[in-house]
């Protein structure tokens, strides 16, 4: 996940206007190979979306007609039990509030403290920076199982074990661990002419953070905003660990926990995880241009 | 690691820190006092100490005890810990898959993702539409987005002997005894592997299409006159060109095959007999299943050593690369 980054995510050209599209030219551009190869693409495409197929296919059918028929037939009516009984056995709705307030918090907590941190490191350029992201650095290889014993206590001791809010509280931080570490370096390049100005007209460190730093860096930020909420709905150690009641768990979880339950047929895991896979879905289509930019940004130094 | 080493004068690596020292001695009129910036970093670095910092250290003093956990007693056995894991079996074991692990989520899917980027973007991309290969390349990564644990429950239900699709689909076709996918030994692993290199596929292959576009098309023009096959251009231009991304992707995707968990959880557990553990997954076991929380943090203890030497390899193997690459120029 730490992808590292030096560059400004939203630079990077897209797929389409990138450079390159005049050299259509060469031999392959008639003839039967350049079909051979498309065919291949989409192959490997259909490979890669075949257990969704699958999924789709079970989802809405029932036991009886997925022993008789397998789970390649179209069913034969249109069996929602299976849904039905996920949606309550799960208490879905709860679920997936959980996720999204939990989510929702870190990604803006987690964007706030990488700003205000980074500001420090990139604009302010404070001593020993170099030190303070390095550690970040570290702290984003760090495996989860170090820190999980720990946290679990702590999180015990001041009553929040089994409360998304544990999950708020240490995903913040480790988001931001990764975001400090990327908008510092956003921020290293920041043209200083424009600070200059802005102090020349008498505004202090507060009013240049927010009416300066903060309008030019906002793509940035929404880049990380995104990446933050999807990172953490998509978490499962740490909050398999913390959240250990119904009413608590967040939508991965939810799953998890049906898991080698005997009285779990295949249509109800089926609609099971296609619901749980819908909202990370719609997320993803709706911000499909903003994730690419980002993960390719991530690896161009 | 500059993407374009040709700019910069070779030999001359002092120049840029005079440049700067210089450009910071001409602005010395500096508005900005350093010193109270410090305030904006307090509540980053107070919750970071809080969250990352002091938990990192109790787990190593924790590792230093025996202790099965919550209210009872912490008793003080040094490295002991550390030397039961040299003869612990199960311990290696996690670590050989380890190995596994880093073949199907680096070494096999960035092959696979450099060849479908290529594909994508040469031909696809090129003679077709644009929006095909952008349509292909988000199927490709699909699987990259989704909840890791909730595509594996999807996996584990495609593999399960008895109710399992593949199975059925076998059956299907004429197989009478189809392997249990993941309740065997010899099977398990491979299985499991499949499934890792499915979700990473997606992710060498979105970042290889963006390396490639980098790349000057005036250079394939160039070596197309001098009668260079595709292959020739793609030895001689592409893969130095797009070496800065294919460390990224090692980097990145080896740190994340050593903490590998989810996938592991939600398909086999570790099992069957240990054929699937990983470090991660044991120290899970330990820390909550066994009550053995000492040697829970001791074998995550280890597992951060060695992530972090990997890691520090691996960006030492970049600079040199790329420092060769400088004097090259």
């Amino acid at each position: 996940m730490a992808t590292a980054t030096e560059t400004l995510p939203g630079t990077t050209p897209t797929l389409t206007d990138g450079p390159g599209e005049r050299r259509g030219r060469d031999r392959f551009h008639r003839g039967p190979l350049r079909w051979v190869l498309l065919v291949v693409a989409v192959i490997v495409g259909l490979l890669m979306i075949s257990p969704f197929v699958i999924m789709l296919l079970n989802a809405f059918k029932s036991p009886d007609d997925y022993s008789a028929h397998g789970p390649l037939s179209w069913p034969t009516e249109f069996y929602t039990h299976g849904l039905k009984v996920f949606w309550d056995r799960v208490d879905f709705p709860v679920k997936l509030w959980n996720s999204i307030w939990t989510s929702g918090l870190v990604a803006i907590f987690g964007v706030a403290l990488s700003l205000l941190s980074a500001f420090a490191i990139g604009i302010g350029r404070v001593k020993g920076r170099l030190w303070i992201v390095g550690i970040f650095l570290l702290a984003n290889m760090l495996p989860q199982e170090v820190l999980v014993y720990p946290l679990f206590r702590m999180m015990q001791n001041i009553g929040l074990n089994n409360s998304g809010w544990s999950i708020v509280l240490i995903f913040t931080v480790i988001q931001a661990a990764f975001g400090t570490y990327l908008l510092s370096s956003v921020l290293g390049t920041f043209p200083r002419a424009l600070l200059e100005a802005a102090s020349l007209d008498g505004a202090n460190r507060w009013q240049i953070l927010w009416r300066v730093v903060f309008p030019v860096v906002r793509p940035t930020l929404s880049v990380l905003l995104i990446f933050f909420f999807i990172w953490t709905w998509n978490e499962f150690f740490i909050p398999l660990v913390m959240l250990t009641t119904n009413d608590t768990q967040t939508v991965p979880i939810a799953l998890a926990s049906l898991q080698g339950d005997r009285m779990l047929d295949v249509p109800t895991l089926n609609a099971g995880t296609l619901v749980s896979l819908i909202p990370t879905l719609l997320f993803f289509l709706f911000f499909q241009r903003t994730l690419t930019r980002g993960i390719t940004a991530g690896a161009v130094k | 690691m500059s993407s374009a080493p040709a700019t910069l004068p070779p030999q001359d690596s002092t120049a840029p820190t005079t440049a700067r020292r210089a450009a910071r001695r001409g602005s010395g009129r500096r508005r900005w006092v350093p010193s109270t910036y410090w305030l904006y970093l307090i509540p980053g670095l107070a919750a970071f100490v809080a969250i990352i910092g002091i938990p990192f250290v109790l787990n190593i003093w924790y590792s230093l005890h025996k202790w099965r956990g919550g209210i009872t007693k912490m008793t003080w056995v040094g490295l002991d810990n550390y030397a039961d894991l040299m003869h612990d079996d199960q311990f290696w074991q996690s670590f050989r898959n380890s190995v596994w692990m880093i073949i199907a989520m680096v070494i096999i899917p960035t092959l696979i993702g450099l060849l479908l980027a290529s594909l994508l973007f040469d031909y696809i991309g090129k003679h077709f539409s644009g929006r095909v290969a952008s349509f292909l390349r988000a199927t490709y990564y699909l699987p990259q987005i989704l909840p890791v644990a909730v595509a594996g429950i999807l996996w584990n239900w495609i593999l399960n002997a008895q109710t399992g699709a593949l199975n059925q689909i076998l059956k299907t076709l004429g197989m009478h005894n189809p392997p249990d996918w993941l309740g065997n030994p010899s099977t398990a692993l491979p299985s499991v592997m499949l499934v890792l290199i499915w979700i990473q596929i997606g992710y060498p292959t979105v970042i290889f299409m963006s390396a490639l576009q980098r790349v000057d098309p005036e250079l394939y023009e160039a070596a197309e006159l001098d009668g260079a096959n595709w292959w020739a251009r793609f030895r001689a231009i592409t893969m130095p060109q797009i070496k800065p991304e294919t460390f990224v992707i090692t980097l990145t995707c080896t740190i994340a095959a050593l903490k590998v968990f989810g996938p592991i959880y939600v398909l086999t557990r570790g099992g069957p007999e240990g054929s699937t553990l990983v470090p991660s997954y044991y120290s899970y076991l330990n820390f909550f299943d066994k009550s053995k929380v000492g040697y829970g943090a001791a074998v995550a203890t280890v597992l951060t050593v060695i992530i972090i030497v990997v890691a520090s390899v691996i960006q030492l193997l970049q600079n040199r690369s790329a420092r060769k690459e400088e004097r090259g120029a």
